[in-house]
C-alpha cells in the first residue's frame, strides 16, 4: 500500500518545468508530468496550467465547464485567494482540452461506501484513486465534484505561484523572501517598494518553486464570501459567447436530422426537394442521418426537414408500455448490486406492521435552453471544434477519431454552456458537427439542432421503478427492503465513450437508494439493470433523481402508517446515523415553522436526501386555490461542509430544486412507434415565473467533508412535492409526473 | 431584393428570403448573437426583442413583416453603459448559464416601460412566457422590483 501514499503525495505535487521564457507549474501524471497545455508565447511565463502572467496581466484558468453553476468564479477564487489577486483585475478563461485538467474527485466517487460514513482512510483512498482520473484524461465537469477536486490543488497552485513571484522579487531586491508581502497583484518590500507580478513573471520562470503551506481559513479574503460572478456582466448584456454564438470568418450554417427511432439505421433518403431550396449549399449524407449546409440556420432547418428519409426501426420495444414491461422484468433477475444489507430483512420482526408500495418514474430529457450545437473547421490535417461541453478531453479524442487525426491535431475551444445538466458530457453533437464540416473542408460550419431534434435525440434520464417493502413497530421504521430497476446510464456511457462493456456493480444506479443516512436496523437495497437500447445518460443528480423520490416517498408512507409526524419520524432515524442530515431537518423545521398541522387548503411535505456528499432537506407547501393546486413556498437547508460562495450555493440549491420540481410536475418522455412523442417545450415544459415557489435557503457548515452543490438540490424536491400533495389531498403520488394525478397550476 | 431594417439605431440591408424569421436575420446575417434561439415556436422567450418598444418573439416575425425599429439586447445597453434593468441583473447576480437572460431582460424592460411599479402578479403575467431551465426566477423577480424602484428615484 506504500504506493498509494506516493501517489497521494504526487497528486498534490505542484512542480515546475522550464519552458521558453519562463516556467510551467503543473499537476503530474502518476509517473510523468502532464504536458503543459498552454504553450506560452515569447515573453510570457506559465506559472502552472492554472496561472498565466504576461505583460497584460494575470490570467487564471478554470478548466471546468461553466454551465451556470458558478464554477469559473469559485475555481478562480481558490487560486486568487492564495495568489493575492482580485477577481476584478484578472481574466478567467476556460483553457484548452488537456490531461493536466483531470477531475480526480469524480473517480473517487466510485468507491463503494455510503459517503457520509467515510473514514479518513477511505477519504484518502478516494483521493488517491482520483489519480485514475488523470490517466484516463477525465477532464469532466459532473458529479458535483469541481470544488472537491479543486479545493486543495487550486489553492496550492495559487500559493506556489505567489511564493515564486516573491522569491523573484527577493532576489531582485536582495532581501529575504520572508520579509516580503503581497496584495492585489504586487509584491511589497519592507521599504514599501511595490513590484507588480507582471514585472516579475519572466524572472520567476527561472526559479525552482519553493515548498508552500496553505493559509488558514481564518485569513481568507475571498473564499466563504459571496463574490460577484466573473460571467455576470457578459451574461446580462448579451455579450457572453455560447457555442451557438461563435462566428469564425466565412462561417456556414447547418442543421441535422438523425433517426427518431433512436439508434436505428437510415435506409435511404431523397433530398431532391431540399436541394433547390433557398440558401442551401450542400446536402450531407452522414450515414446515420442527413444534414444541410446553408447560408442561414433557419434555411438549413427548413431544408433538412424537407428531406424524405426512410428510417430503420429502433433497437428497443417501440412504446412506453412495452418499455415499462421490460424494465419491470428486470426485478426477476438477480440484482446487479446489493450495496446495503444490514440485519435481516427476510424475517418480519414480531409485532411489526408490513408496508409495501411500488413506484414508477418516466424517462426525462435534459432540455438545456441552448439546443445542441457545435462548430467545426476541418482542413484535412487539422480540426478546430468550438462548443460548450462538459468533457473536452473526451470530445477531443472522439472527434479526432471521427476525422482520422491524432488528438494533437484537434483544438477544442470550450465556450459557455447554455445549460448542461449532464447533456453536454455526451459527445454526439461534436461528432456530428465534425462530420458535417468534413463535407466542406476549409470552411467553418456551425451545426445547430432544432429544438425538436434536441428533444427527441437526448440521452435520457432512464425510466425507473421501485418495489419497496418495510416494517414499522412502536412508531419506528425497523425494516426497509428496496429494489430499484432501470437502465444503467453508466454502463451505456462507458460503452459509448470507450467501446468496452462496463460490467460490475453499478453504484450510480443505486445512489440515493442504498446510502441514505437513516438508522434502520434491517435495511437491504438492491439495484436491477434493465437491458434496453434506449439512449440514456447522466441527468442532474443521476440515480438520485429517481431514488430520492422512491426512498423519501416510501419513508413518508411509513411515517403515516406509524401515525407519526413525517419530519419527526425522519429526524429520529437520521440523528443517530449522520448529524448533518438531522441538522438539515431541524433547520427546515424551524424555517418553515413546521407543526405537523396545516390550515384547510394548505398541504406541506418534507423530504431529505443525501447526495454528492451533501444532505439537503426541503419542505414544500402547496395551496388549493379553487381546485387548482399551486406550489406556494419552499424551504431548503443543506450542509455543504464549507460554503465557498454562499450566494452560489443558494442559487444552486434553488435551481436544483426547480429543475426537480419541473420534472415532478410535468416532465415525461414517452415513446410510440420507437419515437419520442415530445417535440418542444409545449410538450415538455418546466416551472416558470408564475408557478415557482417563494423559497428560503439556509446553508449549514457542520459536514466534515466538502459536499457538492450543483445537484443535491434536485433529489428531495420531487418527494417533498408528492408528500405535500398527500398532505393536502390524502392521495398518495406513486408515479410521476404529478399533473396526471393532480390539478396543478402549470 | 434586399430588405431594409433599422436595428439598434442603424439601418441594415438584408438579402434573405422574406420568410426568414427576424431571429435568424439578427443572428446569422447581422451578427447580433445576443438574441438567442431556444425553441422556434414562441414557447420559451429566449429570442425576445423589441419592435417599436414592444416585446416580441423574434422567431415568429418574418423578415418582411418587421413593422418598425428593432432593439436587441446589444442595443438596450452595453457592458460599459448598461441600462438600469441590466444593472439590476448584475446587482442581483441573476444569471446562471445565462442563455435565456437576454430574452428575460428584454421582456422585463418592456414590462417596466409600460408599468413603472409592477406587482408580483404583474411580473408573473409578463414573465411567464420566458423559460429558464436553471431556475433563476426568484432573482429575476427581485431584479425587476429593484430596477423599478431605481428608475423611480432617477
Amino acid at each position: 500500500m506504500a504506493s498509494i501514499g506516493k501517489i497521494l503525495r504526487r497528486t498534490f505535487l505542484i512542480g515546475s518545468a522550464a519552458i521558453v521564457g519562463g516556467v510551467a507549474f503543473g499537476a503530474y501524471y502518476v509517473t510523468r508530468p502532464a504536458a503543459n497545455p498552454l504553450k506560452p508565447g515569447k515573453g510570457e511565463t506559465a506559472l502552472s496550467p492554472f496561472v498565466l502572467i504576461d505583460q497584460q496581466g494575470v490570467t487564471l484558468f478554470a478548466p471546468r465547464a461553466e454551465m451556470g453553476q458558478g464554477v469559473m468564479t469559485t475555481w478562480a477564487a481558490l487560486i486568487a485567494e492564495e495568489l493575492d489577486v482580485e477577481l476584478d483585475d484578472i481574466r478567467v478563461l476556460h483553457g484548452p482540452a488537456a490531461a493536466a485538467y483531470y477531475n480526480h474527485a469524480l473517480v473517487g466517487e466510485g468507491l463503494p461506501n455510503k459517503g457520509y460514513d467515510v473514514s479518513d482512510f477511505q477519504h484518502n483512498l478516494g483521493e488517491a484513486l482520483g489519480v485514475l482520473g488523470r490517466t484516463l484524461s477525465l477532464q469532466v465537469t459532473g458529479g458535483s465534484t469541481s470544488m472537491k477536486d479543486g479545493f486543495e490543488r487550486m489553492r496550492m497552485a495559487g500559493a506556489t505561484a505567489r511564493e515564486t513571484l516573491k522569491q523573484a522579487a527577493a532576489e531582485r531586491l536582495g532581501v529575504d523572501r520572508a520579509q516580503l508581502t503581497t496584495e492585489n497583484g504586487v509584491v511589497i518590500a519592507p521599504d514599501g517598494t511595490r513590484i507588480p507580478y507582471t514585472e516579475l513573471a519572466e524572472a520567476a520562470g527561472q526559479i525552482e518553486p519553493p515548498e508552500v503551506a496553505l493559509r488558514d481559513p481564518s485569513e481568507w479574503r475571498l473564499l466563504g464570501k459571496s463574490l460577484p460572478r466573473v460571467d455576470v456582466l457578459a451574461k446580462s448584456t448579451g455579450t457572453a459567447e455560447f457555442g451557438i454564438d461563435v462566428r469564425p470568418q466565412g462561417l456556414k450554417f447547418a442543421s441535422v436530422r438523425m433517426n427518431p427511432k433512436l439508434g436505428g439505421v437510415m435506409n435511404s433518403f431523397d433530398a431532391s426537394a431540399a436541394e433547390t431550396m433557398p440558401g442551401v449549399e450542400k446536402i450531407v449524407d452522414l450515414g446515420t442521418g442527413v444534414a444541410v449546409i446553408a447560408n442561414n440556420t433557419w434555411l438549413a432547418i427548413q431544408a433538412v426537414e424537407a428531406i424524405d428519409v426512410d428510417w430503420g426501426d429502433a433497437p428497443y420495444p417501440p412504446d412506453t408500455d412495452a418499455l415499462s414491461e421490460h424494465i419491470s422484468k428486470a426485478f426477476d433477475d438477480a440484482p446487479n448490486s446489493t450495496m446495503r444489507d444490514d440485519g435481516d430483512v427476510d424475517v418480519m420482526p414480531e409485532g411489526a406492521t408490513e408496508i409495501t408500495a411500488d413506484y414508477t418514474v418516466p424517462y426525462l430529457a435534459h432540455a438545456t435552453m441552448e439546443p445542441m450545437n457545435a462548430t467545426a473547421l476541418y482542413t484535412g490535417d487539422k480540426l478546430d471544434l468550438w462548443c460548450g461541453n462538459q468533457a473536452p478531453t473526451l470530445i477531443q479524442m472522439r472527434v479526432a477519431n471521427t476525422a482520422g487525426l491524432e488528438t494533437e491535431a484537434v483544438d477544442i475551444h470550450t465556450t459557455y454552456l447554455g445549460g448542461g445538466f449532464g447533456r453536454r458530457g455526451e459527445l454526439d453533437f461534436g461528432e456530428i458537427a465534425t462530420k458535417v464540416a468534413m463535407a466542406m473542408p476549409g470552411t467553418p460550419v456551425q451545426t445547430t439542432w432544432s429544438r425538436e431534434e434536441d428533444m427527441r435525440h437526448d440521452y435520457y434520464r432512464p425510466g425507473a421503478m421501485a418495489r419497496m417493502r418495510g416494517a414499522i413497530k412502536d412508531g419506528k421504521a425497523i425494516l426497509i427492503d428496496g429494489k430499484v430497476a432501470s437502465q444503467s446510464p453508466t454502463q451505456q456511457a462507458v460503452k459509448r465513450y470507450t467501446g468496452l462493456s462496463g460490467g460490475g456493480p453499478d453504484k450510480v444506479l443505486v445512489e440515493g437508494f442504498f446510502n441514505q443516512p437513516y438508522a434502520v436496523p434491517n435495511y437491504r437495497m438492491s439495484g436491477h439493470i434493465a437491458d434496453l437500447a434506449v439512449p440514456v445518460g447522466f441527468w442532474r443528480s443521476v440515480g438520485n433523481s429517481h431514488n430520492g423520490f422512491f426512498h423519501e416517498t416510501f419513508l413518508d408512507e411509513m411515517a403515516h402508517a406509524a401515525g407519526r409526524d413525517p419530519l419527526e419520524f425522519r429526524l429520529e432515524l437520521a440523528k443517530p446515523e449522520f448529524a448533518p442530515a438531522a441538522g438539515c431537518l431541524e433547520a427546515v423545521k424551524e424555517m418553515s415553522g413546521w407543526t405537523g398541522e396545516t390550515p384547510n387548503a394548505v398541504g406541506r411535505g418534507v423530504a431529505m436526501t443525501y447526495s454528492f456528499g451533501t444532505p439537503v432537506a426541503q419542505v414544500i407547501e402547496v395551496v388549493d386555490e379553487d381546485g387548482t393546486i399551486r406550489i406556494n413556498k419552499a424551504w431548503i437547508a443543506c450542509d455543504v461542509g464549507l460554503a465557498l460562495d454562499p450566494s452560489t450555493v443558494e442559487a444552486q440549491m434553488i435551481g436544483g430544486m426547480i429543475y426537480g420540481l419541473s420534472a415532478a410536475t410535468t416532465g415525461e418522455i414517452t415513446f410510440s412507434d420507437g419515437e419520442v412523442e415530445q417535440y418542444n417545450f409545449p410538450d415538455y415544459d418546466a416551472l416558470r415565473m408564475h408557478n415557482t415557489p417563494i423559497t428560503e435557503v439556509r446553508v449549514l457548515e457542520t459536514n466534515k467533508h466538502l459536499g457538492g452543490v450543483g445537484e443535491p438540490g434536485t433529489p428531495p424536491s420531487m418527494p417533498a412535492l408528492g408528500n405535500a400533495l398527500f398532505d393536502l389531498t390524502g392521495e398518495r403520488a406513486r408515479s410521476l409526473p404529478l399533473n396526471k394525478q393532480f390539478n396543478l397550476l402549470v | 431584393m434586399a430588405t431594409a431594417l433599422k436595428i439598434n439605431g442603424k439601418t441594415h440591408q438584408v438579402d434573405l428570403p422574406d420568410d426568414v424569421p427576424l431571429l435568424w436575420v439578427l443572428r446569422d446575417e447581422v451578427g447580433l448573437t445576443g438574441t438567442k434561439f431556444g425553441c422556434g415556436v414562441a414557447a420559451c422567450g429566449a429570442c425576445t426583442v423589441h419592435i417599436d418598444g414592444e416585446a416580441v418573439r423574434s422567431c415568429q416575425v418574418a423578415l418582411s413583416d418587421v413593422w418598425g425599429d428593432v432593439t436587441t439586447i446589444e442595443g438596450l445597453g452595453t457592458p460599459d453603459a448598461m441600462a438600469a434593468i441590466q444593472k439590476a441583473w448584475v446587482d442581483h447576480q441573476v444569471a446562471q448559464c445565462g442563455y435565456c437572460q437576454s430574452g428575460q431582460i428584454m421582456q422585463a424592460a418592456a414590462l417596466l416601460a409600460e408599468n413603472s411599479a409592477p406587482s408580483d402578479e404583474d411580473i408573473d403575467d409578463a414573465m411567464q412566457g420566458n423559460l429558464c431551465r436553471c431556475g433563476t426566477y426568484p432573482r429575476i423577480r427581485a431584479a425587476i422590483h429593484d430596477a423599478a424602484s431605481k428608475l423611480k428615484e432617477a
